[in-house]
C-alpha cells in the first residue's frame, strides 16, 4: 500500500532508511487493522436492537481500564523500539560524517542549485574551482562529502532517490555526504517554498562509474595546470 | 469547591437588532457569531484550496470561476489556504463557538466570566479576518511565503515581490492572537470560577476538559510566536535583521517560535473535536464514556508533552542533528496518551446499544480518520524517515488526516448533536445523511492517494508537477484528488442548504432531543439569555450516567432536582 510507491533507492545508507519506513509501516499497519477490526466488530456487535440494553461500564477501576492500559504499554515498547532503530539510522546519515576524498559545495539560490568542485587542489576558492549550474557529478561506490549553503532565502537540497534531504540556510554550511552505488541521472528538486520559481526548480544528478567519472574529472580539468 | 451562581443579569428585555446581533454580549450569540465567521472564511478557504487543485491537476489553465493562477498566485493559493483553514476556520469554530456556547450551559452559569470581553475577542477575531481578505486586494496580493511564513523568505519585500500583502497577513495573525488570548482567558477564569454548586472538576463533561486544555495550550505557547510576528513585521518595516543572516539574525530562531506554537496549536483545534466526540458517544450507544479519568490525565500528558515536541518540525532544517534525536523520541511518546484516547473511545462502545443518528456517524468518521492521521504521523516524528517524508506530499495527506478529522468530522458531530439546542430546530436527516456519506466517501477519495503521491516523492508547494520526471507519471493521482475534491465541495454545499433550511423548516427541537444526561439539556432549546430563567441549576452526579442498574431509565441527568436535594446529598453518583 505504501512501501511499493518509494522510488529506487541507489544509496548505501537508503536501505536503513527505507528499512525503518517500513517498520514504521508493518506497525502501524497492524494497530490500524486491530483498532479498526475492534471499532467495526463493537459497531456490528452492539448496534441497538430490540431487548440488549447497554452495559454500565465505566472502565475506571484498573481491572476494567486495563483493557486499554495494556496496549498503550505495548506501543510504548514499539515506540522504544522504532526509536531505538531510528537512532542509529539518523546517526549514520546525518552525524557521523565518514571520510571521503571526493568534496562538493551546493549552494541553492532563488532558483537554481549552483554545485562547486574544489578542483585537484582540493580547496575551495582558489582558481580551479568549477561552477555547474543544475548539474551535479558524483562518482559511484564512494562516499562524497557535501557542503550545504543558500544564498538568499531558504531552499531543500534533495534526492529522493538517494533518500537524502537537507534544508539550506543563507549564512550557513552545513555539512553531508552520500554514497551513490548506481550510475545514472537523476533527479534532484528543492523541497522548500523558495519564492515563486520554487516549482521548477530543480537539478540533475549525474552518477558515473569508475571509468566514466574519471574522464569527466579529466575532461574538466585537462589542460589546467595544477 | 463550591462556586456561588452569579447574579440574573439585569437587563432582559428585548433588545434591538444592534444589541441582538451585533453587540451582543450573549455567548450563545456570540458562539453563533462565531459559527458564522468561520463558516463564511471555511467558503474561502475552500474556493483556494479548489483553484489549487485544479491547478496541480491540470497546471497553468484557466480555473473555471477563478481565472489563471500559475507558480506566483499558487504560492499564495498555498499560504492562504493553510492560515485560513487554521487560524479562521478551525480556531473560530472548535474553540470559539463551540467554547462559548458550551462552557456556560454545560457548567451552570448563566454567560462567561467576562461577557464584554467576550464580544471583543470576537470582534478582534472579525477584524483579523478582514485584514486578511484585504490583503488579497492591496497592490503585489497577498501572502505567498507559507503559512509557516519562514523568513528569509518572508522577511524581505525583494525575496517574493510582495510588500504589503505580507505585511497585513502577520498583521492578521497579531490581531487573531490577541482575540484567542483573551478568550482563552475567559475561557479558563469561567470554568475555574463559575461552576454550578455540586459541578466539581471530577464531574466536568469530557468535552468541557478538553476545551480548557485547549485554551490553556494556547495561552501558553503563543505568548513566543506573538513575539516572532512582532520581530518580522519589524524586519520587514523598520530594517532590523532578527531573522537575517547578513544583518546578524538567525533564520532558524522563527521555526523555533513558529513551532513552539504549531504542534501545541494542532490540539488547540484537535482537542475540542476530540471531546464533542467524546460527548456523542455516550448518548448514542447508552452507556458511560470509557475511562473519564484516564482520558483526561491522557489529555493532560499529551498536552505537556506537546511543549517538547516543536522541533520534529526541524528534523532536516540545519538545527544541530544531534537534537533530532531527543525531539523524535518525545514526538513519538506522544502516541501512547493519544492512542489511550482512542482506545477509550472504541470501549466507550463496548456493550452499548448503538443508534447510527447523525451526530455519532460523525463521530464514529472522527475516529477512523483520526486514527489514521495519527498512525502517519508516526512515521513523520521518526527523524530517519522524516528525512525522506519531510516536505512531501505525505506530509500533506499526514495533516489533513489530522486536522480534516477534528475540523469536518469532529466539528459537524457537534454542530449536529448541539444545532437544536443552538438553534431550536433539528436539522434535517436526510440531507444530513448525504452529507455525512459523501463527505467521508469523497475526503479519502481526496486525501489518501496523496500519500502514494508523497512517497512517491512529489514534493509540497509546487506549483506545476508536470516538471518533475518522477512525478509526471502518477499524475493520474493529481487528477483523481481535485475530482474528488470537487465531489467533497458540493458535500459541503448540501450542508450549507440543510443548515440554512432546517432554520426555518426544521422540525421544533425539544430540550433534550437525544436524553442526554449533561445540563445543556435541560435548559430551553434555544435557551433565553441568561440560560436558566429563575432558578440555578445545581449538579449531583458526573455526566455519563446512562444504563445505570437500578434506575429507572436508562439515562439519569447530571441536574439535581433543587439545590436542597443536593445539600442532601442525593443521589451522589
Ligand atoms: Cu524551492
Ligand atoms: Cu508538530
Amino acid at each position: 500500500m505504501f512501501l511499493s510507491w518509494l522510488p529506487e533507492n541507489i544509496s548505501s545508507f537508503g536501505r536503513d532508511i527505507d528499512g525503518i519506513i517500513g517498520l514504521i509501516y508493518y506497525i502501524t499497519l497492524a494497530w490500524f487493522v486491530v483498532t479498526m477490526g475492534t471499532l467495526l466488530v463493537f459497531i456490528v456487535r452492539y448496534r441497538r436492537r430490540p431487548g440488549q440494553a447497554a452495559g454500565y461500564v465505566r472502565g475506571e477501576r484498573l481491572r476494567e481500564a486495563a483493557w486499554i492500559l495494556v496496549p498503550c504499554l505495548l506501543i510504548l515498547v514499539l515506540d522504544l523500539w522504532i526509536d531505538f532503530k531510528g537512532a542509529a539510522v539518523w546517526a549514520k546519515v546525518k552525524v557521523d560524517l565518514p571520510q571521503s576524498d571526493v568534496h562538493v559545495k551546493v549552494t541553492g539560490k532563488q532558483f537554481n542549485w549552483v554545485v562547486t568542485y574544489p578542483g585537484p587542489d582540493g580547496k575551495f576558492g582558489t582558481e580551479d574551482d568549477k561552477t555547474f549550474l543544475d548539474e551535479m557529478h558524483v562518482p559511484a561506490g564512494k562516499p562524497v562529502r557535501l557542503t550545504l549553503e543558500a544564498k538568499d532565502v531558504i531552499h531543500s537540497f534533495f534526492l529522493p532517490n538517494l533518500r537524502l534531504k537537507q534544508d539550506v540556510l543563507p549564512g550557513r554550511a552545513i555539512p553531508a555526504w552520500l554514497d551513490a552505488m548506481k550510475p545514472g541521472q537523476y533527479e534532484m528538486p528543492c523541497a522548500a517554498l523558495c519564492g515563486m520559481g520554487h516549482s521548477g526548480m530543480k537539478a540533475t544528478l549525474v552518477v558515473h562509474d569508475a571509468t566514466g567519472w574519471a574522464t569527466w574529472v579529466a575532461e574538466q580539468w585537462s589542460g589546467e595546470k595544477k | 469547591m463550591t462556586m456561588t451562581a452569579t447574579a440574573p443579569h439585569e437587563h432582559h428585555e428585548a433588545a434591538g437588532f444592534f444589541r441582538t446581533y451585533l453587540y451582543s454580549t450573549d455567548h450563545k450569540m456570540i458562539a453563533k457569531q462565531y459559527l458564522l465567521l468561520g463558516l463564511i472564511m471555511a467558503v474561502v478557504g475552500g474556493f483556494l484550496s479548489y483553484a489549487m487543485r485544479w491547478q496541480l491537476a491540470w497546471p497553468d489553465t484557466e480555473v473555471p470561476g477563478f481565472g489563471f493562477v500559475g507558480p506566483e498566485t499558487f504560492n499564495v493559493l498555498v499560504t492562504n489556504h493553510g492560515t485560513i483553514m487554521v487560524f479562521f476556520v478551525a480556531m473560530p469554530i472548535l474553540l470559539g463557538s463551540f467554547g462559548n456556547f458550551l462552557i456556560p450551559l454545560m457548567i451552570g452559569a448563566r454567560d462567561m466570566a467576562f461577557p464584554r470581553l467576550n464580544a471583543l475577542s470576537f470582534w478582534l477575531l472579525a477584524l483579523g479576518s478582514t485584514v486578511l481578505c484585504v490583503s488579497f486586494f492591496v497592490p503585489g496580493g497577498a501572502a505567498p511565503a507559507g503559512w509557516t511564513g519562514y523568513p528569509p523568505l518572508s522577511a524581505k519585500a525583494e525575496y517574493t515581490g510582495v510588500n504589503w500583502g505580507l505585511n497585513l497577513w502577520l498583521l492578521a495573525h497579531a490581531i487573531e492572537f490577541a482575540a484567542f488570548l483573551l478568550g482563552g482567558v475567559n475561557f479558563l477564569t469561567t470554568v475555574v470560577t463559575m461552576r454550578a454548586p455540586g459541578m466539581t472538576m471530577g464531574r466536568l463533561p469530557l468535552v468541557i476538559w478538553q476545551q480548557v486544555a485547549a485554551a490553556t495550550l494556547f495561552l501558553l505557547s503563543v505568548g513566543p510566536l506573538i513575539a516572532g510576528a512582532v520581530m518580522l513585521l519589524m524586519d520587514r518595516l523598520v530594517g532590523t535583521g532578527f531573522f537575517i543572516p547578513e544583518r546578524g539574525g538567525e533564520p532558524l530562531l522563527w521555526q523555533h517560535l513558529f513551532w513552539f506554537f504549531g504542534h501545541p496549536e494542532v490540539y488547540v483545534v484537535l482537542l475540542p473535536a476530540l471531546g464533542a466526540a467524546l460527548e456523542v458517544y455516550p448518548v448514542f450507544s447508552r452507556k458511560p464514556v470509557f475511562g473519564y479519568r484516564w482520558i483526561i490525565w491522557a489529555t493532560i500528558c499529551a498536552g505537556a508533552l506537546s511543549f517538547i515536541v516543536w522541533a520534529h518540525h526541524m528534523f532536516v532544517s540545519g538545527m544541530d542533528p544531534r537534537l533530532a534525536m531527543p525531539f523524535s523520541i518525545t514526538t513519538i511518546l506522544i502516541s501512547v496518551p493519544f492512542a489511550l484516547t482512542v482506545f477509550a473511545m472504541v470501549a466507550s462502545l463496548y456493550r452499548g446499544s448503538i443508534s447510527f443518528e447523525l451526530p455519532m456517524l460523525w463521530g464514529l468518521g472522527f475516529l477512523a480518520m483520526f486514527t489514521t492521521g495519527g498512525l502517519t504521523g508516526i512515521f513523520l516524528g521518526s527523524a530517519p524517515a522524516d528525512i525522506y517524508l519531510n516536505s512531501t506530499y505525505f506530509v500533506v495527506a499526514h495533516f489533513h488526516y489530522t486536522l480534516i478529522s477534528a475540523v469536518i468530522f469532529g466539528g459537524y458531530a457537534g454542530i449536529y448533536y448541539w444545532f437544536p439546542k443552538m438553534f431550536g430546530r433539528m436539522l434535517g436527516t436526510r440531507l444530513g445523511q448525504l452529507h455525512f456519506w459523501s463527505t467521508l466517501v469523497f475526503f479519502n477519495l481526496t486525501f489518501f492517494p496523496l500519500h502514494w503521491i508523497g512517497i512517491a516523492g512529489m514534493v509540497r508547494r509546487i506549483a506545476n508537477p508536470l516538471q518533475y520526471e518522477m512525478v509526471a507519471p502518477h499524475q493520474w493521482i493529481n487528477v483523481f484528488s481535485t475530482l474528488s475534491l470537487l465531489g467533497l465541495v458540493a458535500s459541503q454545499l448540501v450542508f450549507f442548504l440543510n443548515f440554512f433550511l432546517s432554520q426555518f423548516r426544521g422540525r421544533p427541537a425539544p430540550a433534550n432531543p437525544w436524553n442526554a444526561t449533561t445540563l445543556e439539556w435541560t435548559a430551553p432549546s434555544p435557551p433565553p439569555h441568561g440560560n436558566w430563567g429563575a432558578s440555578m441549576p445545581a449538579v449531583e452526579r458526573w455526566p455519563y450516567e446512562y444504563s445505570a442498574p437500578g434506575a429507572d431509565r436508562d439515562w439519569v441527568g447530571q441536574r439535581a432536582p433543587t439545590v436542597e436535594a443536593l445539600l442532601r446529598g442525593e443521589g451522589r453518583a
